[in-house]
């Protein structure tokens, strides 16, 4: 009989901590928040997190919510791994007026992808995550929002290109991609690929496994390939320790480009003077002149509800994309609360106010954001929103940007991502879409 | 282990079940198979008790090969690495295969591994052995990262896990998902557990406590290590099976790295090294009793301190935790119990 009073015990409490949780609000929107405070990746998951929260904090304060509903949040931490990412989503999916999922990890965007599509809420994966699921009509509730991979891709390579005077000028270049070792780091493994033979320039792709704070190997073969320019796809510390191999094997810092996980200042401070003169892409600016930033530092820093513990850290590219990220998922259920009313929405409408996301120029003025980004248009079938890139070089000091907002090559990409999509479809039996309404 | 042959319970001949034994473990299935299936929130099961029993068989695997035959292996998490991708691939390519039969044969590709790395065994002993399983560690791991046919050229390398369907029946729900982990794990389990209770179990032991008294007593030393490294294989390829295709329900090889491995073995140590219920009982410590840990520590104290200082505070209080653990008990979780069980069944015969 022991056994089965341990049992009851057990089942008991695990049931009172689940039911603890599960206290309903009327009128809020929730995000559960798959951060990272803890592990090799949280600079990135302080920052971005801690901008995704100011943000909110913002809209709650400052308005009251987005339409007199609030906003609110927990987070778990998930350390950047798979697992511990899916069981924050099983813990959290429980709550009710769940909004969207932002866990910032491609890894765990994975694992969630039938999961949230059987749950019926958006997905958002701003800047990274699986390249195809811009296709939406196959990946209904999968947004890699303003940037997928594969454009980013093509951004690196086109700047390259204008850097030489012209893409005829590539032929014969050669160029090496230093990837980080995870599903991540290799998504962009076959766009490269097609890019180097579209172009003609050589192409060699090394891995630096997880984390990387090792590159010694790395960076001997690439001292011994002798490329004209190397683009780091980083992540967390592997990005400074790339920078100072680098310098230590005497390859210039000009000459490395950063993929759009490459370019915080985490990356860049830690390297010290071997990071002057480094170039990355990013499709959000950093620094804290922008009136929204402003707004975030006397409103929320003012009333010390703060989330960065080192407030020096407002305006650094990570907070800036949180802040960003909180931008387009509040303006998304401002979209869809227009539609179907000011109230707690679900997942699915939350979906339809992201398919109809238009920020343009004027809009991002009006919502303190001139510079900080460009714009976006999100459609039913394009859940990547034709964000443009920007390339801004690192001085020693601040990030200056060195290009105009340019975009990348979206008729040489969309084909690719359809038949990617379209053989994932079938694969799983999934009815494609017609229509934002099917 | 220095457990000698001639005092261990284990190498009696084989007793017969008596019910008064059996009756903890049978109510222990029904609760398992009956009432928690019925009553656990779907976080319970889908977050707690499928990785625990993923992990648990993997243990059960492992403590045929460390625990009860001697054999310190690193390589764990590769089992479950080759386990998973075989099962994916046999899955994906053969037209038709029922899905428990690409698990079984998963576990025979397991299996097959197994033994070309259980191969330095028959000339390595300790540490030797356990730097070679590493390498095992790093080779799997490496062939599926190198080779993209694996992964069926998914550019990240990460696949998603076939719907888990036998006979028309879909286990698609929490619960049937956790069911159809039970069964596959409570098979398994009685499995083993019939095996380390047979002579070849015995074997094991022998080669375990003193691989030359063995070789003198007539125990095929060479046959019964490759024969422990393949059943001990075949078990965790399962683990892996499970844990990609029940769990996770997507698969990249970065998720079985060395630390899987390590985990493992630390369940199977804390766990008491050479018992079945220990497997158990250490996957319930180092699964479940974080994550209850971690959602005590966020529900006290979440207002006051961010998610990362609770992380790190939990992190201290169960390293201490082990520590103690094993102060207290060297031989495990199982001891511990077993104790505390034999205690209480005094009082209660006293009384």
């Amino acid at each position: 009989m022991l056994h089965a009073k341990l049992l009851k015990t057990f089942i008991l409490s695990a049931a009172l901590l689940s039911a603890g949780l599960q206290n309903a609000h009327a009128d809020e929107q929730f995000f559960p928040l798959q951060s990272y405070r803890v592990g090799p990746y949280a600079a990135g998951g302080t920052g971005f997190f801690g901008g995704f929260i100011d943000y909110l904090n913002l809209v709650n304060l400052r308005d009251g919510g987005v339409g007199g509903v609030k906003l609110t949040w927990e987070e778990g931490e998930t350390q950047y791994e798979v697992e511990r990412g899916v069981e924050v989503y099983e813990r959290l999916k429980q709550r009710p007026n769940i909004a969207t999922w932002n866990p910032l990890s491609v890894g765990i965007a994975y694992a969630l992808l039938d999961r949230v599509t059987a749950d019926k809420v958006p997905l958002l994966t701003i800047n990274h995550g699986r390249t195809d699921t811009t296709d939406g009509r196959v990946f209904k509730y999968i947004f890699p929002l303003l940037l997928n991979p594969y454009s980013e891709t093509s951004g690196i390579v086109n700047y390259i290109a204008s850097k030489e005077g012209g893409s005829d000028k590539l032929k014969g270049k050669k160029i090496v991609v230093l990837y980080h070792g995870s599903p991540y780091g290799k998504e962009t493994i076959p766009i490269y690929k097609l890019l180097s033979e579209k172009y003609g320039f050589s192409l060699q792709q090394i891995e630096v496994p997880h984390p990387g704070n090792d590159q010694q190997a790395q960076w001997l073969a690439i001292r011994r390939a002798k490329p004209d320019y190397v683009v780091l796809r980083g992540w967390g510390v592997m990005n400074p320790v790339a920078l100072k191999t680098a310098q230590k094997s005497g390859f210039p810092a000009d000459h490395i480009i950063g993929n759009v996980w490459s370019n915080s200042e985490e990356d860049v401070i830690p390297a010290g003077d071997a990071a002057k003169g480094y170039v990355a892409i990013t499709t959000v600016a950093a620094g804290a002149q922008y009136p929204v930033l402003q707004e975030i530092q006397k409103t929320v820093y003012g009333a010390g509800k703060g989330n960065l513990q080192d407030p020096k850290r407002i305006g650094s590219v990570y907070h800036n994309l949180g802040v960003l990220n909180g931008i387009l998922n509040v303006e998304a259920i401002r979209i869809a609360q227009a539609k179907f009313g000011k109230r707690t929405l679900t997942g699915d409408e939350i979906r339809w106010g992201l398919e109809n996301l238009n920020i343009d120029q004027a809009r991002t003025a009006a919502l303190g954001a001139k510079g900080l980004f460009h714009s976006i248009h999100v459609t039913w079938d394009n859940h990547e929103g034709d964000g443009l890139v920007a390339f801004q070089q690192w001085d020693g000091k601040q990030w200056n940007v060195v290009s105009d907002w340019i975009a990348p090559d979206w008729k040489l990409l969309r084909p690719i991502i359809e038949k990617s999509a379209l053989a994932y479809a079938k694969e799983k039996n999934i009815k494609v879409r017609k229509s934002i309404d099917d | 282990m220095t457990t000698s042959l001639a005092s261990s319970p284990r190498v009696l001949p084989l007793r017969g079940l008596s019910w008064r034994r059996a009756a903890p473990w049978l109510l222990l299935l029904v609760v398992a198979w009956v009432i928690l299936p019925w009553f656990a929130s779907p976080y319970v099961i889908d977050a707690l008790l499928i990785p625990f029993l993923a992990l648990s068989l993997a243990a059960v695997g492992l403590n045929l090969l460390t625990g009860y035959a001697g054999q310190l292996s690193l390589g764990s998490s590769a089992f479950m690495a080759v386990g998973a991708f075989a099962a994916y691939n046999l899955n994906l390519r053969v037209e038709g295969l029922p899905l428990l039969v690409s698990i079984a044969l998963a576990g025979v590709a397991a299996t097959a591994i197994g033994l070309v790395f259980g191969l330095p065994s028959l000339r390595l002993r300790g540490f030797y052995l356990a730097v070679s399983t590493l390498a095992a560690q790093f080779f799997v791991q490496w062939v599926l990262v190198k080779f993209s046919w694996f992964s069926n050229d998914n550019p990240s390398g990460v696949i998603d896990a076939p719907p888990l369907v036998v006979g028309g029946l879909a286990f698609d729900t929490p619960a049937g998902r956790y069911l159809f982990a039970l069964a596959i794990v409570t098979v398994l389990t009685l499995l083993c557990w019939r095996l380390v209770q047979s002579q070849t179990g015995h074997h094991f032991i022998a080669v375990r406590d003193n691989e030359q008294a063995a070789r003198v007593i007539g125990v095929p030393v060479l046959r019964t290590k490759l024969l422990a490294f393949a059943v001990s294989s075949f078990v965790i390829g399962v683990a892996g099976v499970l844990w990609g295709f029940v769990y996770l329900r997507t698969v990249e090889p970065a998720g079985f790295n060395l630390d899987r491995s390590l985990q493992i073995l630390f369940i199977v140590i804390i766990g008491g090294l050479a018992t079945i219920r220990g497997a158990f009982l250490g996957a319930a410590l180092i699964v479940v009793f974080p994550l209850l840990l971690s959602r005590l520590g966020s529900l006290l104290l979440g207002q006051w301190f961010d998610s990362g200082v609770l992380e790190m505070s939990q992190r201290i209080v169960l390293g201490a935790l082990i520590i103690f653990f094993l102060i207290v008990e060297p031989q495990g979780l199982a001891a511990l119990w077993g104790r505390a069980r034999r205690r209480l069944h005094k009082r209660a015969s006293a009384s």
